[in-house]
């Protein structure tokens, strides 16, 4: 079997033992952390098409999950519309404040801490925007109201919630398997690692970035919807603050960046992570995001291929001391 | 005699108080060999990259292909079949040269599969078969030269434009890459170089450029070009030609 092959292989059996959880349990417990690992994997996995894969660090993806969750929340509440119609629009909409931003700062060839600083500044400005508009509820947030029903994707247990986050999840594996099969994701590697080069053998890097921050943007707005239908609420903190952004790059950072497994790896690390220090430090509030913040350090440190490198790494470490006693 | 491939017209840029390049026009007859040589800072890669698209001239003109291309984007200047090469080697790192190298093919074939493939048999037309798996930032300079050639040969130019392809290489890898870019000039494909290593200019361009400090100082034949004196002070130093010619009279006389 060739390469792509396994790996789709791979996304489908993760995907079909995943799936068979909520049917081997009712426990709410693990239900709820399976959803919220695969959520976490969705932002980074979002993250990673344009960070990992065009290595163009963005620190303001909540701009587009924000985006996401206030066209899901707006579209049932003021618009009516039925909730998966919703999310079509919510998906669009970021994709297009993808679009939007892409343009603005790839046409200006922004990039590194520059592009970094523009998304972040993009996501604050939005934030401020939420605070003071009216059809986004300013300051109280928006209220989804409680109705469980499929056509609502409102479900009563989180079983349906992980069917839902699970398929998204499914087709963001897809969406990255391609890229690493595909003239697009070739482009969009190159121009990560030379533009100039990338550009003398004609790639428009314009164009591929454009592409690439559209599909990330997406997909995060997919995220934003998701958080909505699950809590119900929304406001200008949650949506636009800066906690999305970070915890997106760090899951996608600590599982490997450009990989396709990374992000995954990442956000379940971390979550399993976050869950052990809450239940050992639980009287000592906020010690998991310095456990958190340590661990970042350290696989930026010795790890720079992230989890999913690791094999690579010590490959590498093992032909470096070889070489040095040969 | 047949329109040239490439025309430039008067070609100049400046970088505030340095004229890079002024006044500059040179034709490229397709299907030739040439050479573009001259000391350093002459202004050489700058206009390379005012050809290809990679600067904008402050005024002068670049055509190709019969079509005037002045000041549009190097990515679709390497559409229309002119793709550059860079003096100092810009691979793409992270991945394999087998990689490298489909970037170049995919110009012309969407599909990942054909765009590997076809970067095996560039590959071997350039001597970097055995090491298509390896991570490009594994190659020597020589191998990464070779890597440079390869994925510019992937996109199938009609035009190569390649900027010291042989520097830091040593004697035998000099050797050993002189016949692979005559092998491609032999394919079809149209070559103007810019080199240092006068042992490959002389080996193999038909006609040849001197550009020095900005300016189009001789052209001709390898051998008109370096026994011109003018050429000779530009790479020596003034009056370097007369004190040659004197030694030369004195060593015959004794």
């Amino acid at each position: 079997m060739t390469s792509g092959g396994k790996e789709l292989a791979g996304i489908f059996l993760f995907v079909a033992l995943v799936a068979g959880i909520p049917l081997a349990t009712d426990s709410g417990v693990i239900l709820n952390f399976v959803m919220m690992a695969l959520y976490a994997a969705l932002l980074a996995q979002a993250w990673n098409i344009l960070g990992g894969f065009g290595g163009q660090f963005s620190f303001g993806h909540a701009l587009f999950f924000g985006t996401g969750a206030y066209i899901q929340a707006i579209a049932q509440l003021q618009g009516g519309l039925n909730a998966w119609l919703a999310l079509f629009m919510a998906v669009a909409g970021s994709a297009g404040v993808g679009a939007l931003v892409g343009a603005l700062s790839f046409r200006y060839g922004l990039k590194g801490s520059y592009f970094a600083l523009v998304t972040l500044a993009f996501a604050e400005v939005f934030r401020i925007l939420a605070l003071s508009v009216p059809f986004t509820g300013a300051g109280v947030g928006l209220m989804l109201p409680l109705h469980e029903s499929f056509a609502n994707m409102q479900f009563g247990s989180r079983k349906g919630y992980v069917y839902l986050v699970l398929a998204f999840v499914a087709a963001a594996l897809l969406l990255t398997w391609w890229l690493k099969h595909s003239r697009f994701g070739a482009y969009l590697q190159a121009v990560r690692d030379n533009e100039d080069a990338a550009r003398a053998i004609g790639v428009n890097p314009f164009g591929v970035k454009l592409g690439a921050i559209v599909l990330s943007g997406g997909l995060m707005g997919a995220g934003g919807a998701f958080y909505v239908q699950v809590f119900q609420y929304i406001d200008p903190g949650i949506a636009y603050g800066p906690g999305t952004s970070v915890e997106a790059l760090v899951a996608a950072i600590v599982g490997g960046m450009g990989t396709l497994w990374g992000p995954v790896l990442g956000a379940l690390v971390l979550h399993v992570l976050a869950d052990l220090t809450r239940n050992l430090f639980g009287q000592l509030p906020g010690i998991n995001m310095v456990i958190y913040g340590m661990v970042l350090v350290l696989i930026v440190m010795f790890l720079p291929r992230g989890i999913a490198g690791l094999g690579a790494t010590a490959k590498s470490l093992w032909k470096k001391s070889g070489g040095r006693r040969g | 005699m047949a329109e040239p491939l490439l025309a430039i017209k008067g070609l100049s840029i400046s970088f505030g108080g340095l004229k890079a390049v002024q006044n500059v026009s040179l034709d490229v007859p397709e299907g030739s060999l040439t050479a573009l040589i001259g000391p350093n800072g002459a202004g050489k890669t700058t206009l390379f990259a005012l050809m290809s698209g990679f600067l904008k001239p402050d005024s002068g003109t670049v055509q190709f292909a019969g079509q005037d291309i002045t000041g549009c984007a190097p990515h679709l200047n390497a559409r229309r079949g002119m793709t550059r090469t860079f003096q100092i080697v810009q691979p793409f790192a992270t991945q394999t040269v087998r990689e490298n190298i489909a970037v170049g093919a995919h110009l012309h074939l969407k599909e990942r599969r054909s765009a590997l493939s076809q970067a095996e048999e560039v590959a071997a037309r350039v001597g970097l078969s055995a090491q298509l798996d390896k991570p490009a930032s594994d190659l020597t300079v020589a191998g990464r030269k070779r890597l440079e050639l390869a994925r510019a040969l992937a996109t199938r130019p009609r035009l190569l434009l390649l900027d010291e392809v042989l520097a830091g290489l040593n004697p035998q890898e000099i050797a050993e890459m002189i016949p692979v870019v005559r092998g491609i000039a032999q394919s079809g494909v149209t070559v103007l170089m810019i080199e240092h290593v006068m042992q490959a200019v002389m080996n193999l361009a038909q006609h040849v450029w001197v550009l020095a400090q900005g300016q189009l100082i001789a052209q001709g034949t390898p051998a008109e070009v370096t026994a011109d004196e003018k050429v000779v002070e530009a790479y020596l130093g003034h009056g370097t030609a007369a004190r040659l010619r004197a030694a030369a009279l004195a060593g015959a006389a004794t």
